[in-house]
């Protein structure tokens, strides 16, 4: 398994399709330093908003014991699609993608999301989930998120 | 629109409990910015003159800046400020973690606090929903424990600020605390929020901020956010953060030790930048939005116990390491946490436990006025020290007035050791062979501290050189010649227009400063996240306005005000430097003068230290002019 290179460009995962059969976020939670730009990171990216409640992972600061800091990110297991009951909630390709037009807002795939990263927001009556754009991984500059590819 | 803003100001009168919001005047954006430069209007415009600190009606402005919460390098600053209980004239103090961020996000670029609340109370703002309650189990009790038990409380992602008993305590110097290790610290804010009887403010915003440029600022933010990483000052500045600059200071014979009676200290390898990594570090803790974190946090274990903190970072070694002579960084971690959870800000608690050892040496204090011996190098010590002042218990009602008004209780001289400006308790250089610097703490609108303007880099490399690069280039001088006092003023002035800036923008400077992100990137950010072009220099223009501004508050809020608040204590004019590099060096009464003057001179201010009505009405504040001739 090797890791793809540091990209400037977002949904830097785009160069590698074909490359990989399966694309991942993984945490490397040692590294992670809080700053919580792959919040705003994902907001812009999916949403063109500067607002962190709008991302699809979340940073918990363990403070203060143990004194750490814990990535919560999506690693596209599933869970949510077997809990819809309107199977809105794929795969496509890369990702477990929300249909949002079928989704009828039950919030069901929150509750069966084994990390807890599937958000509910005041703005939309349908959650966010993680599409595995990269944008976190792409900015975090510690690479305390990386998105990984394997065969 | 107001791009960049979230657009309201929150004010709540904790007397009667009533909550009113109001848009940020567009004037007030343009000539102000944001954070420190709104603190300092709002105070002017809104505070009654003549208004004691400790009184109901002194007003408390917790501000963001526009670039606050964005995707901009360090975006995460909050500034305080409020008439201040240790000068009686101009407070703010900043700090950085995750709190503006969330008032912004909840809607809010200011919140406003006047009155007192009847009963100890705690403010919880989630998004416009806005609520007092009552805070009566958590008051007497940490500022970190408290923060703990409100997460626990209201949900993790609740951003909170606290105050610990010093501030319930109404002690002088303190601080507001957040995020486990990050402080508001100076000038006694944490004070005025006792005396209101709110022990805490939560915040929780789900909202997001109008941006001019989304897309071109995701592009440049992301961009910034490597560039600065990539600076020659990233692998010098970040792995130990402030703490990494002890041996430098140390070095060139600017580190206060044993009270300042001298500026070398022999055991710093033992409390330096290095020792907090090897010794203490769990993990590097950042603020947020900043991609080089100089927060460590860790944990230490002394014979007093084992503590988990942040820190401590530059100024925590060296007041409580330097000024108190502590032996080890697991100690001055350990009296870091005291403070911490006592919510004492940790640069003036250092200094007032070191001026109280110092009295005990002397003599000036007994076994019977104090409870028992307190000598430097103790831990014991210390911690007994700050545990008294921030009770206020016994020998502690004194101390907690803060070195200024303590030493002119005790008399006998103990002033000229009293190491303040203004009575503000010094920061961590000492300034005996630093003109510039010295001519820094004389001035800062707060008292002495540094961060207005950090002149130290220049007295002894000559040049406007860049942390990093002074850092690199090394002291180890065995012996410094001494630094030419004339010619200071301008760099002074370059220096406390500059740092402040990036403290109106919400934003920190250190990316800036130390690391050497160019000011031509703040430019660009600015403008994407506001829509409005302006020049590093026309940014520069709102600091020197503000500058005027706090200089004018003061006039009005302290009677007499003028050049001889301006002095330090006479231990820096009358004592040479018994050792180290700096040895026999100290500044004459004469030479001091020679800086006030021409700093007076350039500020275009009055030789009383007083802007003059030209100098106000060039920078935009002919109104404060009026006021000041009128004598209100």
């Amino acid at each position: 398994m090797s890791l793809p290179e540091k990209r400037t460009h977002a949904c830097f995962w785009e160069g590698l399709e074909g490359r990989y059969d399966v694309l991942e976020l993984r945490a490397i939670h040692e590294r992670c330093s809080g700053c919580r730009a792959c919040e705003l990171a994902c907001a812009l990216a999916n949403f063109r908003e500067m607002n962190p409640a709008k991302s699809a992972l979340g940073i918990e600061g363990r403070f203060p014991v143990p004194g750490d800091y814990r990535i919560h990110l999506c690693d596209q297991c599933g869970a949510c699609a077997e809990a819809c009951p309107e199977d809105a909630i794929t795969f496509e390709g890369e990702a477990y993608l929300i249909d949002h037009d079928l989704c009828i807002g039950c919030l069901l795939c929150v509750d069966a999301c084994p990390h807890g990263v599937l958000y509910v927001h005041a703005s939309s009556e349908t959650p966010i989930k993680c599409t595995l754009c990269g944008a976190c991984a792409e900015i975090c500059p510690r690479d305390a998120i990386v998105l990984e590819g394997g065969a | 629109m107001l791009y960049g803003y979230a657009g309201t100001m929150l004010e709540v009168d904790l007397t009667s409990g009533r909550i009113r919001k109001t848009p940020v005047p567009d004037d007030l954006a343009r000539d102000y910015l944001g954070g420190r430069g709104f603190v300092a209007r709002l105070l002017w415009e809104r505070l009654r003159s003549g208004t004691d600190p400790f009184d109901p009606e002194n007003l408390i402005v917790i501000a963001t800046g526009p670039l606050s919460g964005h995707l901009v390098p360090a975006s995460g600053k909050t500034h305080f400020g409020t008439k201040s209980p240790a000068t009686g004239g101009y407070a703010d103090s900043n700090m950085g973690g995750h709190f503006g961020p969330a008032l912004k996000y909840a809607g809010y670029d200011v919140l406003l606090l006047t009155g007192r609340a009847s009963e100890p109370t705690f403010l919880v703002i989630e998004d416009e929903s806005v609520a007092l309650r009552s805070a009566e189990e958590w008051w007497g009790r940490g500022a970190i424990t408290t923060e703990k038990g409100l997460k626990k409380e209201l949900g993790e992602e609740f951003r909170i600020i606290t105050i610990g008993p010093a501030g319930e305590n109404l002690v002088r110097f303190a601080c507001i605390s957040h995020d486990f290790g990050r402080q508001a610290g100076r000038a006694g804010i944490g004070a005025v929020l006792g005396s209101k009887h709110l022990k805490a403010i939560a915040v929780k915003g789900t909202g997001g901020l109008p941006v001019f440029d989304v897309d071109g600022l995701y592009e440049k933010g992301r961009e910034a956010y490597l560039k600065v990483r990539a600076k020659p000052g990233f692998a010098g500045w970040t792995p130990e953060g402030t703490a990494g600059i002890t041996d430098w200071v140390n070095q060139v014979g600017a580190f206060p030790t044993r009270n300042f009676q001298t500026s070398y200290f022999p055991g710093y390898q033992k409390i330096n930048g290095k020792a907090v990594v090897e010794h203490l570090k769990i993990t590097d803790k950042g603020c947020f939005c900043c991609p080089t974190p100089c927060g460590k946090y860790g944990k230490a274990s002394t014979s007093l116990g084992t503590v988990h903190v942040e820190g401590p970072e530059y100024e925590s070694i060296a007041l409580l390491g330097g000024a108190c002579v502590l032996g080890s960084i697991e100690e001055v971690a350990y009296a870091n946490y005291v403070c911490d959870e006592l919510g004492l800000d940790t640069i003036s608690g250092g200094v007032v436990a070191a001026w109280a050892m110092e009295c005990f040496e002397k003599g000036l204090l007994s076994e019977e006025q104090v409870g028992r011996e307190i000598h430097f190098e103790d831990l014991e010590s210390v911690v007994y020290l700050l545990e008294k002042m921030a009770s206020r218990d016994g020998i502690g009602d004194l101390l907690a007035e803060g070195v200024m008004r303590a030493a002119a209780k005790l008399g006998r001289g103990s002033d000229s050791f009293a190491i303040h400006v203004k009575g503000l308790e010094w920061s961590g250089y000492e300034s005996r062979n630093a003109p510039g610097m010295m001519l820094a703490y004389m001035t800062a609108d707060v008292g002495a501290h540094h961060n207005r303007a950090w002149a130290l880099g220049h007295d002894v490399a000559g040049s406007a050189a860049s942390v990093h690069d002074l850092i690199s280039a090394g002291g180890g001088r065995d012996k410094m010649a001494k630094a030419p006092v004339a010619g200071k003023a301008e760099r002074v002035i370059d220096l406390q227009h500059i740092r402040p800036l990036f403290d109106c923008l919400g934003i920190c400077r250190l990316q800036y400063m130390e690391l050497g992100f160019e000011g031509q990137n703040y430019e660009e950010l600015f403008y994407l996240v506001t829509g409005r072009r302006m020049k590093w220099d026309e940014l520069l223009e709102v600091s020197e306005r503000v500058w005027h501004l706090t200089r004018a508050f003061s006039k009005r809020e302290i009677e007499g005000f003028g050049r001889k608040y301006d002095y330090p204590p006479r231990r820096f004019f009358q004592e040479p430097i018994p050792d180290g590099p700096n040895e026999g060096h100290f500044l004459t009464r004469d030479e001091l003068d020679v800086l006030l003057d021409e700093y007076y001179q350039a500020r275009g201010w009055d030789a009383n230290g007083i802007p003059t009505e030209k100098t106000l009405c060039r920078v935009g504040l002919a109104d404060v002019a009026e006021a000041l001739k009128q004598g209100k």
